[in-house]
Formats: structure tokens, sequence, C-alpha cells
């Protein structure tokens, strides 16, 4: 289990020092996740990296249970909002109607063309 | 008994203790009715945390600095939770290198809309300049948001403060808007949730269903990258 945090925590520490080092617009977590791919997916390949953490679903475990409450996770930077209140004050209703539409018409957008496409690779592979 | 009555307040303000166990608590009672209600879209966690926390801090006038002190343990594990993404990604990798066509294609039509229709709509409403650069990266995590809208001279709070609602909204309104489109696929439905609202979309994806909560992960994470570059280029053409 320590093992596996620090596992997570050396991808993050690498990714954060990356994206600083060569001023990546990306979050270094991001990074961070791409790098825990990869190691996994080598894993499977080279047997000689089945060790420690990346051994009895190790790793996995121990991110399934950080994942477990990802919500609460965002209630320290939610409540920073509501402290924030005097910012909202002035164009409070505009914006937050504005959010709302674009959030709506963003999903709709989005799940939309994942459709439209999805559907139409279907009918090219039935040809 | 003690002498000064405050002493025990002035000990827990000053400690990180006292904001980190409202925060759990607050949080596990909201998440308790969010399963008594079988996850239902308003009863939102974050959203329920949020305003309950908020009017303890107004209520004992504790500033949000203070409260980060104790809160920021927990804040602090948003990175290696991201980092986590990895597993679930990693565990269902058939279905996501599938999908790759689609998700691409999702993502640029996604990213463009989010920054387009914000902007444009902020516009219509009359919104002044600085707020309008401020909400343009609303669809991104925090931190992102908080550099663009720092690389735009925009005012990197009120940035924060828009992608938090954006993503409780998001969060909030995903489910019916799907189920009224008729879409069952989760891994649109997913990837529409992360895209539009971050990584509160994605905690919503999560509890949906482990397929949605995945492509709304891939969804967050390259969004982040596309806005990056989209915001800057949307603001040039279209903010007067």
């Amino acid at each position: 289990m320590l093992a596996s945090l620090g596992l997570i925590l050396l991808c993050q520490l690498i990714g954060e020092a990356v994206v600083r080092g060569l001023g990546l617009p990306l979050p270094g977590p991001v990074l961070g996740l791409l790098l825990l791919l990869v190691l996994l997916l080598a894993r499977d390949r080279f047997a000689m990296l089945a060790y420690g953490p990346l051994r009895n679903d190790g790793v996995e475990t121990a991110s399934k249970g950080l994942l477990a409450h990802l919500s609460l996770l965002f209630v320290p930077a939610a409540v920073g909002v509501v402290q924030k209140l005097d910012l909202l004050a002035s164009h409070g209703i505009a914006i937050v109607l504005v959010l709302a539409l674009s959030v709506v018409v963003t999903l709709l957008a989005t799940v939309l063309t994942f459709r439209l496409v999805s559907r139409l690779l279907k009918q090219q592979d039935a040809r | 008994m003690n002498d000064n009555p405050f002493s025990l307040w002035v000990y827990l303000s000053q400690s990180p203790l006292l904001w980190l166990t409202v925060t759990l608590l607050v949080y596990a009672a909201t998440d308790a009715v969010s399963l008594a209600t079988r996850r239902h879209p308003l009863a939102n966690p974050v959203l329920h945390a949020m305003w309950i926390i908020g009017a303890f801090l107004l209520a004992t006038g504790t500033s949000y600095t203070s409260y980060f002190a104790g809160a920021q343990f927990v804040h602090f594990l948003l990175g290696p939770a991201t980092v986590a993404l990895a597993v679930p990604l990693y565990e269902n990798r058939r279905r996501v290198v599938s999908s790759i066509v689609p998700m691409l294609v999702a993502l640029l039509a996604g990213s463009v809309t989010a920054v387009v229709s914000v902007v444009l709509l902020a516009e219509l409403a009359g919104l002044p300049r600085d707020v309008v650069l401020s909400l343009a990266p609303k669809s991104v995590t925090a931190g992102v948001a908080m550099g663009i809208a720092e690389s735009l001279h925009a005012d990197p709070s009120l940035a924060a403060v828009a992608v938090i609602l954006t993503g409780i909204m998001g969060a909030i309104i995903v489910t019916p808007l799907m189920n009224r489109t008729g879409i069952t696929d989760y891994r649109a439905r997913g990837f529409a949730a992360g895209l539009a609202a971050h990584g509160i979309g994605t905690a919503r994806a999560f509890q949906v269903d482990e397929i949605a909560g995945v492509f709304s992960g891939i969804a967050m994470s390259f969004n982040a990258l596309v806005t990056s570059f989209l915001v800057p280029l949307a603001v040039t053409l279209l903010v007067r």
C-alpha cells in the first residue's frame, strides 16, 4: 500500500518536474497519469517490471481507493467560491446564466459529435 | 475548567485539525444523502458540502485561508487522484483504443464549443471585457484555467470561481440532459461530462458508470491541453 502510494506520487512528481522544466501547457498530474499508464502497459510486456507495487494489483488497489471519493477532493476548492461571493455580486446572475447555457451547449455538442462519428465508423465497417 | 473560555477556540481555529475534520464529516453526510437518494443529480455532494462549510465559515468569521490550512490535506490528493485515473484507463484500454477517432473529433468539437459559446454568450450578456476573459477557460481544471486567465491579464480568482460553478452545474445537468437525448452510450456521455465539467463532471461520471468515468477522465485530461491553445486564439478573434 505504501509503496503503491509512493509510486503514484513519484509519477506525479516526475510529471510536475517535466511540465515545469519544459514549460508544457498541461497539468503535471496528467503527465503523471500517462507515465503510470505506460508503466502498467510495460509491465504486461516485460515480466521483470512486475515488482513491488506493480505486482498483485498493488497500485491498482491504491488507485481505486483514491478514486472512490473523488468528489470529496473538490470540496476545499469549491468552498473558495463561497468566500468570493463579492466577486459575483456585480454580475452574478449573468455569469451563472452564461455558464449554465454554455455547459449545456458544450455537453450536447460533445456527446452528439461522439455518437455521430462513432455511427459513421460503424457504417463504414459494415460495408 | 479553563480560565479563558475562548482558549479552546483559539487553539482549534489555528490548527488544521478542526477544518480537516469539518470537511470530512460534512462530506460524509452529504455523500450519505447522495447515496440514500440513489445518486440523484441534485443531491450532488460537492454542491451541498460547499454551501454547508461556507455557511460555517461565514458564521464563525473564519477566513478561507485558515479553512484551507486544514482542508489543504484533502485538496492535495487531487494530484495523486488524477494520476490514479491511469488504472481504470488501463483496465478498459481496449474500449478506449477502439474509440479513439470519435474521441478526437468530439474533443475538438467540444473544446471549441466550450470556449466559443461562453465568450459569445458573455459578450451578448454585456459583461465587461475582463470578466469575459476570466470566464473563457471555465471548462478545464482550476489550476490550468487560472494559468490561462493570468496569461490573458484577466482575474485568476474569478476564473477559479467560474470553473467550480461550471463543474457543479455540469455535474447536476449531465444525467437528466443525456437521458432526455436518449443516448445510452456511456462512452459518449462520460466523455461529454469530463469535457464540459472537468474533474467534478468526472466524479459524477464515476458515480453513474465506470466506463463513463474512464472516458470522462480522458476528456478532462486532453481538454486541458487543447483549451490552453484555444483560449488565446478565440479571445483574439472574438473579443472586441
